[in-house]
C-alpha cells in the first residue's frame, strides 16, 4: 500500500508535479525563448536556390566590412520560394530583406510589405539608375514607386550538344521556330530509344511563358481584368509548344523526375535544353572536362528569327516590418558592388544587371555568356499584377494537359482565360470599387 | 464539493488547449468559410467580403475540386482493400501455430508504420524512378517495359496506393492479430472433429468472428486514408496532371499556398462531412449486419 | 495438407513479407554510403563500391542537419511531455472523478475525434499570429499539448484503478492532487510510457502542421527539411538517403527498445470502450 508515505517526500514529489503543471501554463511564453532577442544588428536575408548557396561565400566579407552588422541566411528552395513569403507576410515573420524574384513584387507591394527604395537610392553612392538595364530596372518599379533592386538578370535560352547537332548536319544551332522544327525532327530521326531532342519539364511554365512573349499580344488585358490567352499570337506559342511533345521530341516528365538533368544532357539523352543561365556553372561543375566543349548556349529561337525571351531574375528588397531597414540597405549596396557582382557572377554563373559589372572579369570573355548577353538585349516583363504567379502556374497545369494529348489547343487557351478570369475576379472588384491593389 | 472541483482543476488544461486551439478553430472555420479572405484581406480587413455560401457553391464547379475528391475516392476505394487484405494475409500467417520466430516477424512487418512518411516517400521515389529506380529495373529483368510510375497519370496513384499499403499494413495487422487470439480454440477443436477443412474453418470461424475487428479496422483505415495529404506532397507534389491531388492537398495549395483561406475552409468543411458521411454510412451496415448480441459501441 | 509443406509455405510467405517490408529500408541505408552520383547508374547498384560518410558530413556540415535533429527532439521532447501533463489529469478525471456532465463531456469529446485536425488548421494560423507564435517552437508545440485520443487512452486504461484505493486515502485526509501524484500515478506508469512514445512519435513525424506554422528554417524538424531538401536536391538521391537514414533511425529505435508499450497502446487505444 503506498498510500501510507512517509511525510517527508510528498513535498518533492509534490513539487516535481507542480513543475509539470508551471511549464504547462507558462508555454506560451515559450514563444519569447525560442525567439532570440533580436541583436542590435543581426539582419536575416532569404535568399533561394543556388544564389543562396553562393551568396553565403559573399557575405563573410560584407561582415568583415560592417563589424556592427551580423547576416543570418536563410536558402529557401525556389520551388517553396513564393509559398514560403507569402506565409512570413501573413504569420508576420518577414525577414529583413531577400531575394525576390522580380515577378513576384507587384504581389508582394499590393500587400503593403515592401518598402520604398527610391529615398536610399537618392542618396546612394553604390546604387545608380543609370547603370542598370533599363528593361530591369523598370520591373521593380511599380506604379511609379520603386521597390526592389536588381541583383541578377536571367533569362530562358537554349543549352545544347554542339556534337550531336554536328551529327545530325547542322554547324549552328537554330534562329527560329522552323530551324529549330527541322533540327529537332533530324535529332528524333536518328534517336536511340529512351533519347530525346529536348527537355522541357512539364511542370516549368517558363518554357511556355518564353514562347508566348515572343508574340506581340499582351498576356492579359483591359488593365490586368482579365486574362489574353485565346489571343492568335498565344495560341500559336501553345502550339508549338505542343506539338513538341506529340511529336515525342520531348519526354512527358516533370522536374520531380528529372533526377539531374545535366548529366542526362551529358549522356546525349537530350540535345537541347531550355533552361536559365545557373545551368552554365551546373554544366561546368558536373560534366567531366572531356565533355565540356561538347555543349554551348544558344538564344532562344523566335517565331521567325532570333525572338524575345522572359526578364526575369531577382531583386533584393526591403521588408516594412524590417527594424534594421539602414543595415539593411548597406547589405544591398554591397551587394551591388561591380566587383561583388563579378564574383556573384563567378560562383553560380548569375548575370550582373549593371553595365558596369560587366566591363571585367571572365563575363567580357566568356562565349557561353555571349547568347544571354545577346538575348538580355530583347527582354520582356511579364504582367505587374499581384496574381500572376498563380495565373501563369494555372497556365502551365492546363499546358501539360494539352501537352499529355487531353485537351486541344483551343480548348486548353479557352480554360487558360476561364481560370485567369476567375483569379482576377478579386482584383476586378477591388479596381471597379477604386481601391486600387494598393490598400 | 471539494472533489468536483478537483476533478474541473484536473481537466483545465487539457480543456483549455482542446478548447482554444481546436474546438474554436473549428468554429471559426465555418465563418471563415462564408467569407472571400484571401491575401488582399489579410493586407487590409477593409478588403474583406461576406459572400455566403458562394465559396460552396463555387467548388461544387470547379472541375479541380471534383478530381480531387475523385483522386482520394480512388485512393480510399483501392487502398483500403489492399492495405486490409495484407493486414489480414500477415495476422493470419502471424497466428498460424506454424510460423517461426513470431517476435522477429512481428517487428519487422511493423517496422514501416513508425517511420517518418516524408523520409520514406522519399526512398520510394527513388525506388520507383523511371530510369534508375530498382522497380523498372527488376521489371525489365522478366521483361517488362519500363513504366513511368510517378509521371504517368495513370500510374502515379497506383503508386501512392501501394506506398501506403506497404507503409500502414502493420498496423492493422495487429489489431486484427488481438482479434484472432480472441477466438477461443475450441471452435477449431470442435471443426477438426467435424471435419471442416482449414478454408472452411476460415469461412465459418475466423471471418464472422472477426467481423467487429473488421468494421473498426475498416472504420479507422477509411477515415484516415481521406486525409491523404503527404505522400503526395513529397513524391509527385500532386502531379502529374493533377492526378494525384487530394482534397486535403487541395485545402492546402488553396489556403497556404494562395492564401484564400474562405475556399480553403469550405473544402475543409467538405472533406468533414464527407468523412462523417461516409463513416456513418459504415457504422450503419456494421450493426445492421451484426448478430443481436453483439457489441454496441 | 502436409503439415511439413504448410510449414515452409507459411514461413516462406512470411519471409517474403518481412523482405518487402524491409528491403527498401535497407536499400535507403546503402545507397546513404555512396559516392554522389553512384546510384544513378544501369544496374542500379545494391552495394556502395566504396562506402563513404561523404553524405553524413555533408549534411551535417553545410545542411544544418544537425540543427534540424535538435529542432524535431526539442520539438517532440516538449509536446510529449507537456501532453502527458494534461493527456493523465483529464484522462484519470474522467474516469475516477465524479462531477456534473462528466458522461456528456466525455461523449462530445469523443464526438470531436470525427472533425480532422485539418478543418482547424486555417484559423489556428491566424490565431497563432495574432497571439505572436507562428513561425516559433511554440507554434508548434501549443496545439499538440493535449489531444482526445490520449485522454481516450488515459481513461481506458484509469478505469482499472480500485475506488477502494482512493476512498481510503480520501478517509485519510489526502487532498485530490495528493491522491493523483501518489496513488495513481505510479499505477499509471505502463499506459505513460505508452502515450509518451505515441506522442512522441507522431510529434516526429508530423508534417502538415510544422510546414504551415514553421516559416523559417531555423525552426524546421526533419521532415521539414527533409521535403524541402528533396525539392532542390532532387538529383542527389545518395545525399536524400542519408537525410532519410536520420530523420528515421532515432523513431525506429525507440520503437524498437520500447515496443511492447506501443503495441500495447495501439490495441488500448483502438478496441471501442
Amino acid at each position: 500500500m503506498n498510500r501510507r508515505r512517509s511525510p517527508a517526500d510528498r513535498p518533492s514529489r509534490l513539487r516535481r508535479w507542480w513543475l509539470v503543471l508551471l511549464l504547462a501554463g507558462t508555454c506560451g511564453g515559450l514563444s519569447a525563448c525560442s525567439h532570440p532577442t533580436p541583436d542590435r544588428h543581426t539582419l536575416t536575408f532569404w535568399a533561394m536556390g543556388n544564389e543562396g548557396e553562393a551568396v553565403a561565400q559573399l557575405i563573410p566579407g560584407f561582415e568583415h566590412a560592417h563589424p556592427d552588422i551580423h547576416v543570418t541566411l536563410q536558402q529557401l528552395p525556389w520551388k517553396e520560394a513564393h509559398q514560403k513569403l507569402l506565409t512570413a507576410y501573413a504569420g508576420d515573420t518577414t525577414p529583413d530583406i531577400a531575394q525576390l524574384g522580380n515577378t513576384w513584387i507587384a504581389e508582394l507591394a499590393a500587400l503593403h510589405a515592401l518598402r520604398p527604395l527610391q529615398p536610399y537610392v537618392a542618396h546612394s553612392r553604390v546604387v545608380q539608375p543609370d547603370d542598370y538595364f533599363t528593361g530591369i530596372w523598370a520591373t521593380n518599379r511599380i506604379d511609379g514607386i520603386l521597390y526592389g533592386i536588381p541583383w541578377y538578370v536571367d533569362t530562358r535560352l537554349l543549352f545544347y550538344r554542339k556534337d550531336l547537332l554536328k551529327a545530325a548536319g547542322f554547324d549552328v544551332p537554330p534562329r527560329s521556330w522552323a530551324e529549330w522544327s527541322r533540327q529537332m525532327a533530324a535529332l528524333k530521326a536518328r534517336d536511340t530509344p529512351g533519347h530525346f531532342p529536348i527537355l522541357l519539364p512539364t511542370n516549368e511554365f517558363e518554357q511556355l511563358l518564353s514562347l508566348a512573349l515572343q508574340q506581340d499580344a499582351p498576356l492579359l488585358r483591359d488593365g490586368g481584368r482579365y486574362g489574353n490567352f485565346e489571343s492568335p499570337g498565344f495560341k500559336r506559342a501553345l502550339a508549338f509548344y505542343v506539338g513538341i511533345f506529340r511529336q515525342r521530341e520531348a519526354p512527358l516528365l516533370s522536374n520531380t523526375e528529372v533526377a539531374n538533368p545535366w548529366l542526362e544532357v551529358g549522356r546525349g539523352v537530350y540535345a537541347f535544353y531550355l533552361s536559365g543561365p545557373w545551368n552554365i556553372g551546373e554544366f561546368r561543375r558536373r560534366l567531366p572536362a572531356a565533355q565540356q566543349g561538347d555543349w554551348s548556349t544558344a538564344p532562344l529561337p523566335g517565331p521567325d528569327g532570333p525572338g524575345a525571351g522572359i526578364a526575369s531574375g531577382s531583386s533584393l528588397v526591403i521588408f516594412r516590418r524590417s527594424r534594421h531597414q539602414a543595415q539593411a540597405w548597406q547589405l544591398i549596396e554591397y551587394l551591388s558592388l561591380p566587383a561583388v557582382q563579378r564574383k556573384f557572377y563567378e560562383l553560380v554563373g548569375d548575370m550582373p544587371p549593371r553595365r558596369s559589372s560587366w566591363q571585367g572579369g571572365t563575363l567580357r570573355s566568356d562565349p557561353d555568356v555571349q547568347a544571354f548577353r545577346e538575348q538580355l538585349e530583347r527582354v520582356r516583363p511579364t504582367p505587374a499584377v499581384p496574381e500572376w504567379e498563380r495565373i501563369v502556374t494555372g497556365m502551365q497545369l492546363v499546358a501539360a494537359r494539352a501537352a499529355h494529348g487531353e485537351l486541344t489547343v483551343d480548348q486548353a487557351a479557352a480554360e487558360i482565360d476561364r481560370r485567369a478570369d476567375a483569379i482576377l475576379a478579386k482584383r476586378r472588384w477591388m479596381l471597379d470599387h477604386h481601391r486600387g491593389p494598393q490598400p | 464539493m471539494n472533489r468536483q472541483r478537483a476533478a474541473w482543476l484536473f481537466l483545465a488544461p487539457a480543456l483549455l488547449v482542446l478548447g482554444v486551439f481546436f474546438i474554436l478553430p473549428v468554429i471559426a472555420a465555418l465563418g471563415l468559410s462564408l467569407t472571400d479572405y484571401d491575401l488582399y484581406a489579410l493586407a487590409d480587413i477593409h478588403n474583406l467580403r461576406f459572400v455566403g455560401l458562394h465559396n460552396y457553391w463555387a467548388l461544387l464547379h470547379r472541375p479541380l475540386f471534383w478530381s480531387a475528391l475523385g483522386n482520394t475516392f480512388y485512393f480510399v476505394a483501392v487502398g483500403v482493400p489492399l492495405s486490409i487484405a495484407a493486414s489480414l494475409v500477415a495476422a493470419l500467417l502471424l497466428n498460424s501455430p506454424l510460423a517461426r520466430i513470431r517476435p522477429f516477424f512481428r517487428t519487422v512487418l511493423f517496422a514501416p508504420v513508425v517511420t517518418t512518411v516524408v523520409a520514406v516517400a522519399v526512398i520510394w521515389r527513388y525506388l520507383f524512378n523511371t530510369r534508375y529506380g530498382l522497380v523498372n529495373y527488376g521489371l525489365a529483368e522478366i521483361g517488362i517495359h519500363p513504366i513511368d510510375w510517378l509521371g504517368d497519370p495513370h500510374w502515379a496513384m497506383p503508386t501512392i496506393i501501394a506506398f501506403a499499403v506497404w507503409k500502414n499494413f502493420g498496423y492493422n495487422m495487429i489489431i486484427i492479430m488481438a482479434g484472432l487470439q480472441a477466438i477461443p480454440p475450441d471452435l477449431y477443436e470442435a471443426a477438426r472433429i467435424d471435419g471442416a477443412s482449414a478454408p472452411r474453418q476460415f469461412w465459418h470461424i475466423t471471418l464472422p468472428l472477426l467481423r467487429p475487428t473488421m468494421m473498426l479496422v475498416v472504420i479507422l483505415t477509411v477515415a484516415g486514408y481521406f486525409q491523404l495529404f503527404a505522400e503526395p506532397y513529397v513524391m509527385t507534389e500532386g502531379g502529374p496532371l493533377q492526378s494525384t491531388v487530394s482534397v486535403l492537398y487541395l485545402m492546402y495549395q488553396d489556403g497556404f499556398k494562395w492564401w484564400n483561406l474562405g475556399t480553403a475552409s469550405a473544402v475543409a468543411f467538405m472533406l468533414f462531412l464527407i468523412i462523417f458521411a461516409v463513416t456513418t454510412l459504415l457504422l450503419r451496415l456494421a450493426r445492421r449486419g451484426e448478430h443481436p448480441a453483439g457489441k454496441r459501441t | 495438407m502436409n503439415p511439413r509443406l504448410a510449414k515452409v509455405l507459411i514461413n516462406g510467405s512470411l519471409s517474403a513479407l518481412a523482405a518487402a517490408a524491409l528491403l527498401p529500408l535497407l536499400w535507403m541505408l546503402s545507397v546513404s554510403f555512396m559516392a554522389p552520383g553512384e546510384a544513378s547508374a544501369l544496374p542500379p547498384p545494391l552495394l556502395p563500391a566504396h562506402a563513404t560518410l561523404h553524405n553524413y558530413r555533408e549534411l551535417f556540415a553545410h545542411a544544418g542537419m544537425g540543427r534540424y535533429l535538435l529542432n524535431s527532439l526539442l520539438i517532440s521532447s516538449a509536446i510529449t511531455a507537456l501532453a502527458l501533463a494534461s493527456n493523465l489529469m483529464a484522462g484519470y478525471a474522467f474516469a475516477k472523478l465524479r462531477f456534473a456532465g462528466r458522461e456528456r463531456l466525455f461523449q462530445a469529446l469523443i464526438g470531436a475525434l470525427v472533425i480532422p485536425a485539418q478543418v482547424a488548421m486555417l484559423p489556428l494560423f491566424l490565431l497563432l499570429k495574432t497571439i505572436g507564435l507562428v513561425n516559433s517552437y511554440a507554434g508548434v508545440i501549443v496545439p499538440g499539448m493535449a489531444t482526445i485520443f490520449g485522454i481516450y487512452l488515459v481513461r481506458q486504461y484509469a478505469r482499472g484503478v480500485p475506488d477502494e484505493l482512493l476512498e481510503a486515502a480520501r478517509i485519510d485526509g489526502a487532498s485530490e492532487l495528493r491522491i493523483f501524484g501518489q496513488i495513481v500515478l505510479p499505477l499509471l506508469k505502463p499506459i505513460m510510457v505508452t502515450l509518451a512514445i505515441f506522442t512522441f512519435l507522431a510529434a516526429w513525424n508530423d508534417f502538415m502542421w510544422p510546414l504551415i506554422v514553421l516559416t523559417g528554417q531555423e525552426h524546421y524538424t526533419l521532415p521539414l527539411a527533409l521535403a524541402s531538401l528533396a525539392r532542390d536536391h532532387v538529383q542527389d538521391s545518395e545525399l536524400m538517403m542519408a537525410g532519410s537514414v536520420v530523420t528515421v533511425l532515432p523513431v525506429l529505435l525507440l520503437f524498437l527498445a520500447l515496443q511492447r508499450y506501443y503495441l500495447q497502446g495501439l490495441l488500448l487505444g483502438s478496441v471501442k470502450g
